[in-house]
């Protein structure tokens, strides 16, 4: 049975491309035949955050309008072949899918792949709703700001409403020395509030960056960097391993930390 | 309340911002989710006490009507301290409703 993932946010600019682009190389990685749909065909980026971007001929559009085949607009990845890259369209064609065309599109590639992740666009109208159409289950991604979250819970609201289990939340960007000094919210008060099981945590991490300019995911070649094993561990809980969660309050362990731990403890 | 909290407020400092962080976001998702702006909440509180003003006493003071939320769902909660109960004539109750 094929897993349809939806990854949303509601804001723009958290982490969704990238957390799509790097899991999407770390499950095919994982031996999982994965697909991953760019839903976002306004102000597609998944190809290039993939270093695929040369590479598309055809979209999800023309694969609906019966113009080409599946598998002709399919953008395998060269390195990692388990892995197949879709636009659902081309920014230039005005035309919006509709739910329904998702829903076909998704149904498609399901009898090739174990797994489907929906690169979601950001905001909660039409291109949020015909991406959740498709999906099953759901990763929201959130970073600890307060405009983050709030956005986040009116997604989790939507995708509560469409009856899509589970979903699963990743925090993004988390820095732990401002956690521990109490200047950005605490990861128990993100899941608190957003009452969402947590996937993963990902450290913010300057290689995202230097990843991106160059179009190869952190995963694809078994980079180190906190943000490469978060996105790695994520893809292995995933696919059912039980993998420790990270402590933010562990990370640096030295005086300052120990200070800051013993400043926060709750007195009364 | 944390340590930090405490030595804040001892000094007369400004919380720390994940502090402050959390109790706006839990008042604007208390709205968001539902669907409730200020305006109308306050409406509704004043239509709330003035009904349970007709049958008891209560003190305005201290009366309070919020929105409250833990776990996604969210609760009206009213905190109305009643100072004595009003001896409500039978007609007085059947007038105010009509």
């Amino acid at each position: 049975m094929t897993r349809t993932i939806l990854i949303c946010s509601g804001k723009g600019g958290v982490g969704k491309t990238t957390l799509t682009a790097n899991l999407g190389i770390a499950l095919a990685r994982l031996g999982q035949r994965t697909a991953v749909l760019d839903a976002d065909f306004g102000l597609r980026n998944l190809d290039l955050l993939l270093g695929l971007e040369n590479r598309i001929i055809y979209t999800a559009q023309e694969v609906l309008a019966d113009s080409c085949r599946l598998d002709q607009a399919l953008v395998k990845h060269k390195q990692e072949p388990n892995l197949a890259l879709l636009p659902a369209g081309n920014p230039r064609m005005l035309e919006w899918l509709k739910p329904e065309d998702m829903q076909r599109i998704v149904g498609m590639l399901a009898e090739q792949f174990d797994l489907v992740l929906i690169d979601c666009p950001a905001g909660i109208e039409d291109g949020f709703k015909n991406a959740m159409a498709a999906a099953r289950e759901a990763i929201v991604i959130t970073t600890p700001e307060v405009s983050a979250v709030r956005d986040a819970d009116r997604v989790i609201g939507l995708l509560n409403s469409q009856g899509i289990q589970p979903i699963q939340l990743v925090l993004n960007r988390v820095r732990p020395k401002m956690m521990a000094n109490q200047e950005m919210l605490a990861v128990d008060d993100v899941t608190d509030i957003l009452a969402l099981p947590l996937l993963g945590l990902v450290l913010e991490d300057e290689q995202v960056i230097v990843s991106s300019n160059r179009g190869e995911p952190l995963t694809l070649n078994g980079n180190q960097s906190p943000a490469a094993l978060a996105y790695g561990n994520i893809a292995r809980r995933i696919c059912g391993e039980e993998v420790p969660l990270l402590d933010p309050a562990k990370v640096r362990d030295g005086l300052r930390a120990k200070l800051g731990r013993l400043i926060h403890t709750k007195i009364f | 309340m944390a340590l930090r909290d405490f030595i804040d407020k001892l000094l007369g400092r400004q919380p720390a911002s994940a502090t402050t962080a959390r109790q706006r976001l839990q008042l604007v998702l208390a709205h968001d989710r539902s669907d409730l702006n200020p305006e109308l909440l306050d409406q509704m509180r004043r239509e709330i006490l003035e009904v349970v003003s007709r049958y008891v006493e209560i003190d305005l003071e201290e009366g309070d009507v919020t929105l409250e939320t833990e776990d996604r769902v969210t609760a009206l909660v009213a905190n109305l301290p009643i100072k004595r109960a009003k001896a409500v004539p039978q007609a007085a109750i059947s007038h105010a409703g009509a």
